[in-house]
């Protein structure tokens, strides 16, 4: 079978598109489509009148920033029912992560049917890479992801690391200032 | 009569810096609106933020408290010397502007043009023509080749395009024959057919279109903003800091002040109102609101494009101003000789 050459020729620009007049105010059209009904989008707003926001900026720092559904945010510990960790400590994530950041010290569990839990449980976040390998391993559903926080800087190494029950929520991160 | 020059001339600098400074706040605030963005909104006195409005303000004491570096290798009194000679020239053009017309008050007449001259065209192309120096001479004095070959860049630019910005007038001025910017403005008062102003923008299309291109290009703004490229390619002041570097950004301000202000003079009446005389202190007044309204309108289209359109290259550039822009301003010019003089 012979090869079959199809020739593409070279888009030539017509008359109009060469005095170029014409896409300038084509241009032009655009841009002041935008501005004028932004322009009356704001004012609406700013008498107080509904309507949609003459601009898509979300002001960060007062308003909160607008992640995925599925976002890989900071690490969090489940707890089951009865309010104890469901975590016990079987050291998968701790053997997957690629980051080496997560730190478990086991104890043995009051309860009989379990055998293990964490005693503490450190995440050094400045270590994370945020593969969400620890929430895929584990199998009890202890850890996810979706604390939905990704305002983790701190001003030393140490705080950058959180604790049992800070990942569980039962403690507010305490950061030290400078 | 001393004491009025001199408070034309405050007037005419009071104009030029101050719209400067409005104009850093519109382009932001523009350029925000029609990309669907806020813009800089965070500057504030006492909390009072009034939309941005004081970012020009931060902008020049962020510039006046910057470190003003010079070099080792540069020509300190060049260095030094360059983007005032740019902002000086840029500044004595101003003078020449005809805000006004001339008014009866008390039984005297007050004119409202700071620089009273039948040669007030020849002026004003002369005093941009040297604002070109300072360009070169920052590229020199720099002692860096990036911002040498950036000055011959933007040189070569500014005198090309220079050329097609005086043939355009010569064509406009030809059409009013005068080079007196007052009197061009007067011939632009009356009508035509009884309802049309006799602007120049009807008798002139052509003329209008190259010199608002001739224009941006003159004084540096996008898509002819080739020397400054902020981002992409490296201009003559690069080795400029501090206040120095907002001279330069002064300039270019100015610089389009001046071009609209004589876009208004030449093509859109001045400070005439259609269909109205003015006379008296009022009319002095009104004749001073209408040429900055005027201005100011064609600084926002001057903004507007320079926010559609994306930069061209330098050898389009060169191109456009060599063979399309100058072919057709002469045959302006040479068809405005033709219907004026020859005219059967």
């Amino acid at each position: 079978m012979a090869i079959r050459v199809r020739p593409v020729g070279r888009p030539q620009r017509t008359l109009r598109e060469q005095i170029y007049l014409w896409e300038v105010w084509k241009g032009l059209a655009v841009t002041f489509r935008h501005l004028f009904r932004n322009l009356a989008r704001h004012s609406l707003r700013a008498l107080g009148l509904a309507g949609p926001p003459g601009a898509l900026t979300i002001q960060y720092p007062e308003e909160p920033p607008l992640l995925g559904a599925r976002a890989r945010t900071r690490h969090r510990l489940l707890k089951r029912p009865d309010g104890t960790p469901r975590c016990t400590a079987c050291m998968l994530c701790e053997t997957i992560c690629p980051a080496k950041c997560i730190r478990i010290t086991a104890e043995e569990s009051p309860e009989v049917m379990i055998e293990k839990r964490a005693r503490t449980f450190d995440i050094d976040l400045g270590l994370c890479v945020f593969c969400g390998y620890c929430v895929e391993a584990c199998p009890v559903d202890a850890i996810h992801m979706d604390a939905n926080d990704v305002e983790l800087s701190a001003y030393n190494r140490r705080d950058m690391i959180w604790s049992l029950p800070e990942l569980l929520g039962d403690k507010k991160k305490g950061r030290t200032l400078p | 009569m001393i004491l009025w020059v001199f408070a034309k001339v405050s007037f005419a600098l009071a104009f030029g810096l101050g719209i400067a400074g409005l104009l850093g706040w519109v382009e932001r605030k523009q350029s925000a609106v029609l990309q669907d963005r806020i813009g800089a909104n965070r500057a504030g006195i006492l909390g009072l933020r009034l939309l941005g409005f004081f970012h020009p303000l931060a902008d020049a004491l962020k510039m006046l408290s910057k470190e003003d570096f010079v070099p080792r290798k540069a020509h300190r009194l060049l260095h030094a010397a360059a983007p005032a000679i740019s902002l000086g020239f840029a500044l004595f053009c101003l003078a020449a502007l005809p805000f006004g017309g001339t008014i009866e008050s008390g039984g005297r007449s007050w004119s409202l043009q700071p620089l009273e001259s039948p040669v007030g065209l020849l002026f004003v192309l002369g005093m941009l023509s040297l604002g070109v120096h300072g360009v070169v001479m920052a590229g020199y004095a720099s002692g860096s080749n990036y911002a040498l070959i950036g000055g011959l860049r933007g040189a070569a630019q500014m005198i090309s395009y220079e050329v097609c910005l005086t043939s355009t007038l010569a064509a406009a001025a030809s059409l009013y024959g005068t080079l007196d910017l007052q009197e061009a403005v007067l011939w632009q008062g009356k009508l035509l057919g009884g309802w049309l102003p006799a602007w120049g923008i009807f008798l002139q299309p052509l003329g209008f279109l190259l010199f608002l291109t001739a224009g941006a290009a003159v004084t540096k703004r996008t898509p002819f903003d080739i020397p400054e490229g902020e981002s992409e390619i490296v201009g003559y002041h690069v080795e400029y800091s501090g206040m120095k570097f907002g001279m330069f950004l002064m300039t270019d301000f100015i610089e389009s002040i001046v071009i609209s202000g004589l876009v208004v003079t030449f093509f859109l009446g001045g400070w005439q109102i259609p269909a109205l005389r003015l006379a008296g202190p009022w009319g002095g007044l009104a004749m001073l609101a209408a040429f900055s309204a005027k201005v100011l309108l064609v600084l926002l289209l001057l903004m507007q494009v320079r926010w559609t359109l994306p930069r061209l290259r330098f050898d389009q550039l060169l191109g456009l101003g060599w063979k399309n822009i100058l072919p057709l301003s002469l045959a302006n010019f040479l068809a405005t000789i033709w219907a004026v003089y020859l005219w059967p």
